[in-house]
């Protein structure tokens, strides 16, 4: 009998906003930066230069899921699954082989010169500039709806009060998870993977070593690419498609992978998901939580009613601090990335 | 090969023909316009190419430094706001500024407990703790203020003092962004260089846009006062030929000091650390210290032409700042025109300026009579939004010119003048 008073004394309902607004939310938005953090770190391990296209890669690989829904609009229903992420897999190989394309069109010819890092970095920001345009070109600046109807919703029914999460942010969380396992066995298990952190580690050892550096080249945009196009279009699916996302996806982006340390793909999911959380929890109402302590404090002290670390419309200052931070105090990141100049 | 002489000469009268073009077309008015916010968009290019061209570094948050050093000499020159001083605004502003100072008196105190034998995790903690304590407590105390000052007087308003100081301010306030960034960003790899600065020039956007009580917000402030006469008390072509004249001045005087400092011992010291970084160190150059001198100094020069750009528009709108058009489009001029040259860059200002305006009708024209024909030939309903997708065009457009410059033309319009020395 103590235990149900002691259950009913418990702020269920403020706890299972925590757990909505808070927790899964973070880990949402979380799981996308860690996708799309992983190409971040691998670009940069391997290759040697930051990836600025990778927000506009992401956005592409989702309008190639969007026109691929449009061309078959009844493929979900033999799965039950929602159509965008049943033609996902096609949409990761169509930008996979739009990423390696690009990479033979504009950033060979460079690394071929001997060119500084930083001279193909700036090189990205103009396929970065082409991309956008072309992006916007074709399909305006409006933001559209991946798929029409209604998604599936999952009540989970906790304490009163229930924990709510839609079938899209299901599937996200279930890929994510998916893909770090699929990443682990194969970078620690496959010939391929280890050459790659073989390379990322010590290009030059690598090389003489025997690893080709064009395979490793190649699999590192098909890898990068594949999870930008998941990436995109699990976010787009959970949202809305829009094709103006860009900078404000790229700085959390960056700032995972070199939370994470550059080069390390695990790293990179950590970064992802610290950086999710850190911006959903800095932006929630945390005088919710303190709401049920109006009672057992005095009454000359009044609990604010809206407490948030930073205004919603500062999101963008979170992964910025994070990225600061971290280049003060540890510029290698958490797992010791490499630290080329 | 062309010498360098006649490359110069054939830009310089290629860049007075399209000026006189345009004069001929549409009218002095419009011409003196354009002249005058190409003069500022060499300014400000002569300040990256100080960074890019001298020093290699990669500044990508051009467009925030020209917003704070615009939004500086807005506060700097701007009428004063009687109903904002008659308020309780001020007061208020005092308290969230005393507050501030505790808090980081505070938390710096936190920051040495470990003198007085705190463990180092404990005194971590301690920080962090009294920081977000205090952060709050500022918040708290600014919060009311900016509803106060946003219901009673708009905003702050200026403090209507003459506008060359707001330029010199605002290019100090640049400046000295560009020396916080520089100090945390130099000496690891060169790209967080451009993610740092990439994310500064977007914070900075975002707060200008947000803090209404500061800078009114989308609502924008006009009109902002002119160095010289305005066009109601001259008529438009000779006001903006004044305006001309100062930004001409300025140009002259940063062109001459930077061929004078470039020619000297101290321009050979920076060639010697961007050429070869590693001899230059054992050489016993303070690398990274110079590196944040001229990203300094560079930031100070894009501070002033971006205020005097801002300026001469009238109108301080934060929404109005754009990645492309103000910082993309100024690496077009730079590693077009030549970075290292200053000359080239100046030249490559004027060029890329003059085709950036008339691409803008020149783009307008060329999709609306595409789509009016596939509409005949084809039947094709062109979208609502032609018009704004046709200015996507550009966007691609200087994508393609940095990309194709980097490949082919490294070395831009006006290659930089090697020094031999005999």
């Amino acid at each position: 009998m103590g235990e149900t008073g002691i259950l009913a004394a418990l702020p269920m309902n403020e706890f299972v906003f925590f757990i909505n607004k808070g927790l899964i939310a973070g880990l949402i938005i979380g799981s996308v930066y860690a996708l799309g953090a992983v190409g971040v770190t691998l670009i940069a391990g391997i290759l040697r230069f930051s990836h600025f296209p990778h927000g506009d890669m992401m956005t592409a690989g989702a309008f190639f899921a969007f026109i691929l829904t449009l061309l078959f609009p009844t493929a979900g229903a033999l799965f039950g699954l929602p159509t965008p992420f049943v033609l996902m897999p096609l949409a990761m190989i169509a930008t996979a082989l739009f990423a390696v394309g690009i990479d033979r069109v504009f950033y060979r010819p460079l690394r071929a010169n001997n060119v500084k890092p930083i001279v193909i970095v700036m090189a990205s920001i103009g396929v970065m500039l082409m991309m956008q345009g072309l992006i916007r070109l074709f399909a305006g600046t409006e933001a559209r709806q991946m798929e029409t109807g209604s998604k599936d919703i999952y009540r989970i029914p906790f304490g009163g009060r229930d924990i709510v999460l839609t079938e899209p942010q299901l599937l996200l969380i279930l890929f994510t998870a998916a893909v770090v396992v699929a990443l682990h066995f194969f970078l620690t298990r496959s010939r391929m993977g280890k050459a790659m952190r073989a390379m990322a580690d010590n290009a030059d050892l690598a090389r003489i070593s025997g690893i080709s550096t064009d395979h490793v080249v190649r699999t590192t945009w098909i890898i990068a690419g594949g999870l930008a196009a998941a990436a995109g279009t699990l976010l787009a699916l959970d949202v809305s498609l829009k094709p103006d996302l860009s900078f404000n996806i790229l700085l959390p982006i960056f700032a995972a992978a070199i939370v994470g340390g550059i080069g390390k793909p695990y790293g990179a999911i950590a970064g992802g998901l610290l950086v999710g959380f850190t911006e959903t929890l800095a932006v929630f109402n945390w005088g919710v939580l303190l709401r049920p302590l109006q009672p057992f404090v005095p009454e000359w002290l009044e609990l604010p009613q809206k407490l948030a670390f930073v205004p919603t419309e500062y999101k963008i200052v979170i992964p910025f601090f994070i990225l600061i931070a971290v280049l003060i105090w540890r510029p290698t990141g958490i797992f010791r990335g490499s630290l080329v100049k | 090969m062309i010498s360098y002489r006649t490359r110069a000469l054939v830009l310089v009268s290629g860049t007075a023909v399209l000026v006189a073009l345009v004069f001929a077309w549409l009218g002095a008015a419009y011409g003196v316009r354009m002249l005058v916010e190409a003069s500022c968009f060499a300014l400000i290019a002569l300040g990256l190419t100080i960074q890019w061209g001298y020093a290699g570094l990669f500044n990508v948050g051009v467009m925030g430094f020209i917003a704070i050093a615009a939004f500086v000499s807005m506060l700097v020159s701007y009428p004063v706001n009687d109903l904002f001083w008659n308020s309780d605004g001020p007061g208020l502003l005092c308290w969230a500024f005393l507050y501030a100072a505790i808090g980081v008196a505070l938390t710096y105190a936190a920051s040495q407990t470990h003198r007085l034998g705190l463990p180092k995790k404990y005194r971590t903690l301690l920080t962090l703790i009294v920081g977000a304590a205090s952060y709050l407590a500022v918040t708290g105390a600014l919060d009311p203020a900016a509803t106060l000052i946003e219901a009673e007087a708009r905003f702050v308003g200026g403090f209507g003092m003459p506008v060359w100081l707001g330029w010199l301010l605002g290019g100090i306030a640049a400046g000295a962004l560009g020396w916080a960034m520089g100090r945390i960003t130099l000496g690891l790899r060169a790209d967080y260089m451009a993610i740092a600065t990439l994310g500064i020039s977007e914070i900075v956007k975002a707060f200008l846009k947000n803090a209404d009580w500061l800078t009114k917000g989308t609502l924008t402030v006009s009109p902002l006062p002119w160095p010289v006469p305005t066009p109601n008390e001259l008529g438009f072509v000779m006001s903006r030929a004044s305006y001309l004249a100062v930004t001409s001045i300025l140009i002259v005087v940063v062109y001459v000091l930077l061929e004078r400092a470039w020619a000297s011992p101290w321009g050979r010291m920076m060639r010697a650390i961007r050429d070869n970084e590693l001899s230059a160190a054992a050489m016993g150059k303070d690398v990274n210290r110079r590196r944040l001198e001229m990203l300094v100094l560079g930031n100070f020069i894009i501070g002033v032409g971006g205020a005097a750009l801002i300026t001469f528009s009238t109108i301080f709108d934060p929404g109005s700042f754009q990645p492309l058009n103000h910082t993309f489009l100024i690496w077009v001029m730079v590693i077009l025109g030549g970075a290292g040259n200053n000359l080239g860059t100046i030249l490559g200002a004027l060029l890329v300026y003059i085709v950036w305006i008339m691409s803008e009708p020149a783009a307008l024209f060329l999709f609306e009579h595409g789509a009016n024909l596939a509409n005949h030939m084809f039947g094709w309903e062109a979208p609502a939004d032609l018009a704004t997708r046709a200015l996507q065009m550009r966007v691609f457009v200087i994508g393609l010119v940095i990309t194709l410059v980097l490949r082919f033309a490294p070395q831009g319009l006006l290659p930089e003048k090697v020094v031999k020395y005999e």
